[in-house]
């Protein structure tokens, strides 16, 4: 990390620190809110009884609210963590609530980035054990402070779906021993109890998720959403070109359209402030902007993959090496070569690009779906040139982000910022992005391309090469040092250099090429293309070979016990072997490892008009502990559905330098439809638990592409399958 | 600018808004409801949607000057025993998850059911395909419709 991220250790929260706790686990803190309003429901925003803890609050109505470091965008860490805390608390599902934590490096830091984010599949694996060590010293604490008051041994005491029980019939709730709670002193190392005797962990049905009903009734409250009192709409008017500048201006028949509220040029553009989106949004169009394209990204795409081909056909830097692939490539036998070409990708979460800030002159206070809030509060401070302990910054729910709202670059943090400088403080602004902004606005999936080349002999796979050419998502980024080996991304090429499969001569390389468009990571990051890359071309491999896809890929595993575990799952749930298929359908499976969850899908389709159908998709997860299955099966379904519409549909072409999807009738998304069945088995395991956010997503453009290669149909090798088509 | 009486989920609500507003704009910013949602602003993804005299509409492409009269009802204003069933159905098999776009997709499920109280695939794919979900919650969408359906008969 650079100052540029310097975690805020100085801010009120760490400021307060009264008590701490073994490695991991600080509570006991008392949380500073400064009058941000942070329960979900009125009946614990009014306890005074809170037990001021870091991770968990108890109201006097018994709820215990759990402080979420990570965002809850959809993949569910407010029920994840709150599991967690419950299984150790021995708490009833229905008392508990979560809302986001503040923004603080030193409380909230994700243990796996060491700064506060979300992202990597990363909630449940970095909080597994720090989250049941919050919910067992709170409960002995609770039970300690209960032995207190009854004058009884503590031993003697139990905990049950939230109530504290003593032999003699002595009983109570947790709020009205929440403050006496607090008095005591946190255990070191708390117990954790036995897999075996959880109630709520791994068990179907024992939980449901906590932000299902709000999300149901419109009350969920999103960045959007927000409406303090003067809050102005900004609009920017942003470079049509990546790099460009403002050269000259004229706003004056922008400024006379009703509501507009003032006018100003700021780095990224040319800023409208406005009561509201429709003045705003009306007045940037009648903005009159020459801009300075000198140093603006001007290849287009076509050109682009004229390059990229270019390189391929040379050796890139070296990856991975393993014997000696061109040596056996001169030996002889079967050579099959094939390109895959993936496109440049929106994220385009359904709530665009959005973010608040009340700046007050001596302080700031900021509210929005922020995945990496460390490196966002200290741009936002830098900006407004305050101490970082005089800017708060509240995580609020997000509709989506697929890597969109994790910014490495923190460009939407500054951009508030720059714009709430613009106009002076006491002006509170919303900074909203239209969809044709967020989809036009860059930070894509890299453009990536892979050159395979393989050689089959006597049945056996001897050789593979992949050759890669792509551009870096960390380069320049604070995250570099820690991603970045030699000056290559490992981004680009993780899973490509290290497939499951035993093949004794074997090569990975990597042409790292700069491009003016912004990149980033993109639900399952690298895996997004390296999965497909390898996947459909083991698959071509082992047709050459005369081999069964399932039964070939697992002769190659021997050393690779999970993945197997996921093919061989779901073989069995898709019934590989025995299944007879409808006339004109074929299956194609797929298996890939990310983020060390591992993930097998069968897809079957058959052709229509217009290209593939899917009817049903298979799926075996490998993620250790699986800690909530439901949730599991969720990430699984929206995975593939998810990845689905990309290989079928999407891109974004540039012309000229200039992105040319603006919304979803050009960038087509998956409608329910095209949605095939999904069947999800989860495969038992005693492992470490993994995230499940991502990891649905990478197998199944290969399964895809596998099962058209069944019907005699060449696996497509450049991606989206459908490329005409828009909505 | 020019005023006009919006009357939503049965309240009448003056507003003084440029005649071109789109109702979505107008729900939100004016009036200050905002379960209705922008996710497209064309009319493509279905977030903004609402009824207009009981029929579904992309609020977003609908602008104030062409409401007149009508009868407006918003997520915050939907209590049919249709919208009931479903946002129980919603819970109950948790389709949410980053829950943007689902006021729309249970407004237009709600209207659904009003129309035709046992839905098959077909019936709910040509009713539904109006409405994007990014997070593809639609496995749950599908299974949660029936269950609301089943939940009715009784």
């Amino acid at each position: 990390m650079n100052a540029h991220v310097k975690p805020a250790a100085s801010t009120a929260l760490s400021r307060r620190s009264l008590l701490k706790a073994g490695a991991g686990l600080v509570l006991a803190t008392y949380v500073a809110r400064n009058g941000v309003a942070y329960a979900q429901d009125g009946a614990a925003a009014k306890s005074v009884n809170i037990a001021p803890n870091t991770f968990l609050v108890i109201g006097q109505d018994d709820t215990v609210t759990v402080l979420c470091k990570h965002i809850e965008f959809g993949q569910g860490p407010f029920t994840g963590m709150a599991t967690l805390v419950a299984e150790e608390l021995d708490a009833d599902w229905t008392q508990m609530r979560a809302d986001h934590a503040p923004s603080n490096p030193v409380l909230y830091k994700n243990l796996l980035f060491g700064v506060q984010g979300t992202g990597g599949s990363s909630a449940i694996a970095n909080s597994y054990e720090q989250m049941r060590k919050v919910g067992a010293a709170a409960r002995a604490m609770l039970v300690a402070a209960a032995a207190d008051e009854w004058k009884v041994p503590a031993e003697e005491i139990t905990v049950e779906k939230g109530i504290i029980k003593h032999a003699s019939g002595k009983q109570s709730g947790f709020g009205a021993l929440a403050a006496k709670a607090m008095q005591q002193p946190a255990p070191a190392n708390p117990q954790l109890k036995d897999p075996s005797a959880f109630k709520l962990i791994g068990k179907e049905g024992a939980v449901t998720r906590l932000d299902s009903v709000a999300k149901s009734n419109g009350t969920a409250e999103y960045t959007l959403d927000i409406k303090d009192p003067g809050t102005l709409t900004v609009l920017v008017a942003r470079s049509p070109r990546f790099g460009g500048k403002v050269a000259s201006f004229d706003a004056a028949a922008a400024k006379a359209v009703p509501g507009v509220v003032d006018i100003k040029k700021v780095p990224n553009g040319v800023a409208v402030y406005a009561d509201g989106f429709w003045p705003a949004k009306t007045a940037r169009e009648l903005l009159k902007i020459t801009w300075d394209d000198s140093k603006a990204e001007t290849r287009g795409t076509a050109q682009l993959l004229e390059e990229f081909r270019a390189r391929a056909k040379k050796q890139g830097a070296l990856v991975k090496q393993e014997g000696d692939v061109d040596a056996e490539i001169a030996k002889g036998g079967k050579l099959i070569e094939t390109e895959f070409v993936f496109p440049y990708l929106a994220h385009a979460p359904m709530e665009p690009i959005n973010a608040f800030i009340h700046w007050k002159g001596e302080t700031a206070s900021a509210r929005y779906g922020s995945q990496f809030p460390t490196p966002d509060h200290a741009a936002i401070a830098q900006v407004l040139g305050l101490d970082i302990a005089k800017v708060e910054l509240k995580t609020i729910l997000a509709g989506g982000s697929f890597g969109r709202r994790a910014q490495q670059s923190t460009h939407v943090a500054l951009e508030l910022a720059q714009v709430a400088k613009a106009i002076g403080p006491g002006r509170p602004v919303k900074l909203v992005w239209t969809r044709e902004d967020d989809m036009r606005g860059g930070y894509y999936r890299p453009f990536s391309l892979h050159r395979m080349r393989g050689v089959v002999r006597d049945g056996k796979i001897v050789a593979w090469s992949d050759t890669i050419v792509g551009q870096s998502i960390m380069k320049g980024s604070p995250f570099e040092a820690m991603t970045m080996k030699n000056g290559l991304d490992s981004t680009a090429y993780e899973g490509s250099n290290e497939i499951p499969y035993q093949v004794p001569n074997f090569r990975c390389d990597l042409h790292q090429v700069d491009v003016g468009v912004p990149v980033l990571w993109w639900r399952s990051v690298g895996h997004t293309h390296t999965g497909y890359a390898v996947e459909a071309f083991v698959d071509q491999l082992l047709e050459a070979a005369g081999q069964d896809p399932v039964e070939g890929r697992l002769a190659m595993m021997a050393d690779k016990p999970r993945h197997a575990g996921v093919l061989k799952a779901v073989a069995q749930l898709a019934d590989w072997k025995g299944a007879k298929l409808e006339a004109g359908r074929a299956r194609g499976v797929a298996v890939v490892e990310s983020f060390n969850t591992y993930v097998a899908q069968v897809v079957e389709l058959s052709m229509g008009q217009e290209g593939p159908v899917v009817h049903k998709v298979w799926c075996a997860v490998d993620c250790g502990v699986a800690v909530n299955p439901d949730i599991i099966r969720a990430q699984m379904e929206g995975g593939i559905g998810f990845a689905l519409g990309h290989i079928l549909y999407a891109q974004q072409p540039l012309e000229e330098g200039r992105p040319v999807a603006g919304n979803f009738d050009s960038y087509r998304s998956l409608r329910i439809n095209e949605m095939p069945q999904i069947e999800v088995a989860i495969v038992p395991s005693t492992e470490k638990p993994t995230g499940v956010g991502e990891p649905g997503v990478p197998p199944l453009g290969p399964a895809v592409a596998n099962a058209m290669a069944k019907l005699g149909l060449p696996r497509p090798t450049q991606l989206p399958i459908r490329p005409g088509d828009t909505a | 600018m020019a005023a006009f009486t919006l009357k939503i989920n049965g309240r009448e609500h003056q507003i003084d808004v440029d005649p071109g507003t789109p109702l979505l704009w107008a729900i939100r910013d004016n009036v200050g409801l905002t379960g209705t949602k922008y996710g497209c602003g064309v009319a493509q993804c279905g977030a903004c949607t609402v009824y207009v005299d009981g029929q579904t509409v992309r609020s977003c492409s609908l602008p104030v000057s062409a409401v007149g009269k009508s009868e407006v009802t918003t997520i915050e204003g939907l209590t049919s025993k249709e919208a009931v069933a479903v946002q129980k159905a919603w819970a109950a098999h948790d389709v949410p998850q980053c829950g943007y776009c689902q006021s729309g997709q249970v407004m237009s499920a709600a209207a659904l059911l009003g129309l035709n109280p046992k839905p098959t695939d077909q019936d709910i794919d040509l009713a539904m395909n109006g409405n994007i979900c990014r997070c593809a919650t639609y496995v749950r969408i599908r299974a949660a419709i029936h269950s609301a359906a089943k939940s009715l008969e009784g």
